[in-house]
């Protein structure tokens, strides 16, 4: 009796239990609601929104609600449909064919057409993109009618598929752009796109707010009413204002990764670290190889062996980062950990300066040397710091030499420089990212962010020129991993750690990080639940 | 006819150290490392060499150095800033937009601290030594010493955090109310902060300033014959001290107005506060070179101009000034 009774309470017990199970999942499972208006921070305040004429980090997390490209990325940045339906690639990796959406409007409510893919691809990207003229000006675009655009490459490029996303081709209204100067437009101050949401009102000093799209080509999306990037100039402020519940919405460098740590634990907001694959950053510290004694591997080795990686992600950048073991990131699907590898070893870094002939003096140094360390706010500095100590220990004697973002771009540019410290998205193709760090022939004085290191290596050119110029992703792969194995060998740059930068939302936020863009993605589909 | 001189005297004088100013900024800009190219292709993660002599070529930093003097002098004589670098909008607009919330926050500051810091002082000095002197005395220390960020840091952990009673930051509450009344309840919310820790670090320069000065004045012959006349306290005080004590104070406040149009730096950073101080610092970072002219010009001509009001009121005020120049 007694054990019938009890099997009758569990067996209440667990109904009650599947039931609440069920509740949970369909839950989990709610559908999204509409509503509601999302407050993000967003620093420093951008110079405009329009994508390509400016490509920094607070212009990028707005206009790609605004604005939208023919593809966008999952987690492993394979193509997703965006303004094209769909596509294809011919056999020669020669033609590719995109199928436009037929619904879509401009927000002047003008229509979306291939001539508008067109002008973009031909005329703006090429005028105004740094960072994709190069891959525009290879091709030849056409369209056969109002929704098909044809893109033709003269030879085979590989990174071709990884570049139509809003942030390396941003379609723009041939109607408003075309004919005129594209940084004068007027239309820049009151960006027109075909995005979920519009532009509102840019109140200088305080917000941009954007508005849902309500003729937007996907039924029912977006969900959010609107949107405001709040600029809050500091760090502290900005995550008092996520502990406050007047900000949901906060990424990349908006916060102190101390403060995301506290922030972390309050069951009110989420942390997530995904989103950044398309970005993929890496920092790493860059020896002038042009000056002594970086020219000699032994030394770039040593630096290596000196500077212990683990505590630089578990203290410096408390746990928000990964060891980086290359030239390419992890997340890519070109990365290889088949490298030679350099774990903390200070005695095997004091024995390869011996070997140099660097013999310690009285006091314990062996050489001196500057670091320029990047300026961008306490923990950069924090990580200079380290550098210094950790060298240090093995008789180099770094001298810090601060500075602000001019001073240090220009110095950098320059290759005024001994050792500067630095992180570099890697973007979604090695081609694109990667090997403009390593190409002799990208060393182009007074240009940031080309080989300013000084490396440099026939076979390393010709691998990155063959691997780009294939269509065979694993034959690609092959000759990637042929690069990183030399480029790590040779100690081209000290990689440091791939940068893990966190997102941190409120926990009723939905949606928010669904690809590999993350932030950057268009929040079509985010929603609050209710 | 001697007004008339005077103004004309101060006018040329004016007009000089303006020129000055700008001459030496000009140049004191251009000698930190790198410019807006290069920090736009810092920020960007991206540039090529198109890009920065586009950049260059667009803002004229393609031309000689004294060539670009040149035309940023003869714009400001023509009364045009010329245009931000970074934001492609005319200075003179931006500078306009920025000012009432500067004015709004440094004016309600700074009237905070001219009423309450001479008055706190006096309180002091009439009792030196007293347990109000020296309370009045170690806090306005505390405050004057204390960086002003930690305090702003403070008060937003005490009053937004913990008590959640006022705004931590911004001007405007995100979504604002209806009706003209409600919204000057919303920005007086929004000001508090920002104006009381502002008004902190005023408040502490008048009090010490206040308290010397009456002390010694205080000391002064004159004084003693007016207590031998037998008056009574307060009106030795008032009548004799306080007037002439207040001199050095008014000319601290006419050269602190002149540059409470420049804006509160740290406290509109830390408040997140829509000002011409914040406006500053970012286009210092920025190496916007034609909108940090602006402000610094701005700025100038406010202390130029407050210098020659402070010079006004001090002959109203003592006689002796007028006759001695």
């Amino acid at each position: 009796m007694r054990i019938e009774a009890l099997n009758g309470i569990a067996g209440r017990f667990l109904i009650a239990l599947m039931a609440l199970m069920a509740v949970g999942i369909g839950l989990a499972k709610a559908d999204p609601v509409r509503g509601g208006t999302l407050n993000s921070t967003l620093w420093p305040e951008p110079p405009g929104l329009i994508i390509g004429i400016n490509l920094n980090a607070p212009t990028l997390l707005p206009a790609t609600k605004i604005f939208e490209g023919l593809l966008t990325y999952d987690f492993n940045l394979n193509p997703e449909p965006m303004l094209a339906k769909s596509w294809e690639v011919s056999k020669d990796g020669l033609i590719y064919t995109f199928h436009l959406r037929h619904n879509v409007k401009w927000h002047d409510g003008a229509p979306f057409t291939s001539k508008d893919v067109v002008f973009s691809l031909t005329k703006f990207i090429p005028e105004v993109h740094s960072r994709s003229r190069a891959t525009f000006k290879r091709v030849q675009v056409t369209a056969p009618d109002d929704y098909t655009v044809v893109v033709t490459l003269k030879e085979p490029y590989g990174p071709l598929l990884r570049s139509f996303d809003a942030i390396s081709a941003p379609i723009v209204p041939a109607h408003i752009y075309e004919g005129t100067n594209y940084r004068d437009n007027p239309a820049n101050r009151h960006p027109i796109g075909t995005g979920p949401f519009k532009f509102d009102e840019w109140k200088p000093g305080q917000y941009i707010h954007l508005v849902r799209n309500d003729d937007y080509y996907i039924k029912g999306e977006p969900y959010l009413d609107d949107i405001y990037y709040r600029f809050i100039p500091d760090s502290a402020s900005r995550a008092l204002a996520l502990e406050s519940g007047q900000v949901q919405l906060a990424t990349q460098n908006d916060l102190e990764l101390v403060d995301v740590k506290r922030l972390n634990s309050n069951p009110s907001l989420k942390v997530t670290t995904k989103g950044w694959e398309w970005g993929s950053p890496i920092s790493w510290l860059e020896m002038n190889i042009r000056r002594k004694p970086f020219d000699d591997v032994r030394f770039r080795k040593a630096v290596m062996y000196a500077l212990d990686r683990n505590f630089i992600r578990d203290t410096i950048f408390f746990g928000f980062a990964k060891v980086a073991t290359g030239p390419i990131h992890s997340s890519s699907p070109f990365y290889t950990d088949d490298v030679t590898k350099y774990a903390y070893d200070p005695a095997k870094a004091k024995a390869l300066l011996d070997e140099m002939g660097l013999k310690p003096d009285a006091d314990g140094v062996r050489v001196k040397i500057g670091l320029l360390g990047l300026p961008y706010g306490e923990m950069w500095d924090r990580l200079s710091q380290y550098i210094k100590q950790a060298l240090g220990a093995v008789g180099v004697e770094v001298t810090l030499q601060p500075s602000d973002v001019a001073g240090w771009g220009n110095r950098i540019a320059n290759w005024d420089v001994d050792m500067s410290t630095t992180y570099l998205t890697t973007l979604s193709d090695p081609a694109l990212g990667v090997a403009r760090t390593y190409l002799t022939d990208n060393q182009k004085k007074g240009v940031l962010f080309t080989n300013t290191s000084g490396y440099s290596n026939p076979e390393v050119d010709k691998l990155f020129a063959e691997a780009a110029s294939l269509p065979d992703q694993d034959k690609r792969k092959a000759l990637y991993d042929k690069a990183q194995k030399i480029l790590t060998d040779q100690v081209a740059l000290a990689w440091l750690v791939e940068l893990q930068w966190p997102t941190v939302y409120s926990a009723k936020l939905k949606n928010v990080v669904i690809n590999g863009l993350g932030p950057n993605g268009n929040f079509a589909s985010a929603y609050f639940e209710k | 006819m001697r007004v008339a001189g005077f103004l004309l005297q101060w006018i040329v004088k004016a007009l000089a150290v303006v020129l000055a100013i700008t001459i030496l900024n000009f140049f004191l800009l251009r000698l930190a490392p790198g410019d807006p190219a290069m920090v736009m292709a810092g920020e960007a993660g991206s540039a090529d060499q198109t890009f920065l002599d586009q950049v260059r070529h667009e803002y004229g930093l393609d031309k000689p150095l004294p060539a670009q003097l040149a035309i940023y002098v003869e714009k400001v004589f023509t009364i045009n800033l010329g245009e931000s670098y970074r934001f492609h909008r005319p200075v003179a607009a931006m500078l306009l937009e920025r000012l009432p919330a500067t004015l709004l926050l440094t004016g309600t500051a700074y009237a905070f601290a001219l009423i309450l810091g001479p008055l706190l002082g006096a309180l002091a000095a009439m009792r030196p030594r007293s347990l109000l002197d020296r309370a009045i005395s170690v806090l306005s220390l505390f405050f004057y010493a204390t960086p002003i960020f930690w305090i702003g840091l403070l008060l937003i952990l005490l009053f937004s955090v913990r008590l959640g009673w006022l705004p931590p930051f911004g001007m405007h509450g995100f979504i604002p109310p209806d009706g003209l009344l409600a919204q000057a309840l919303d920005t007086l919310q929004h000001l508090l902060l920002p104006a009381f820790t502002l008004g902190l670090f005023y408040i502490a320069v008048y009090i010490r300033l206040t308290r010397a000065s009456m002390l010694e004045t205080a000391g002064l012959e004159y004084v003693k014959t007016a207590r031998a006349k037998g008056l009574p306290e307060w009106r030795v005080a008032t009548a004799h001290i306080l007037r002439t004590a207040l001199l050095p104070i008014i000319t601290f406040a006419g050269l602190q107005a002149g540059q409470l149009v420049g804006g509160a730096l740290v406290v509109e950073t830390v408040f997140a506060w829509p000002g011409i101080g914040r406006l500053a610092f970012d286009a210092l970072f920025q190496r916007d070179y034609n909108l940090l002219l602006g402000v610094f010009l701005l700025s100038s001509l406010m202390v130029v101009f407050f210098n020659m009001l402070t010079d006004v009121v001090l002959r109203l005020a003592d006689p002796r000034v007028g006759a001695r120049a």
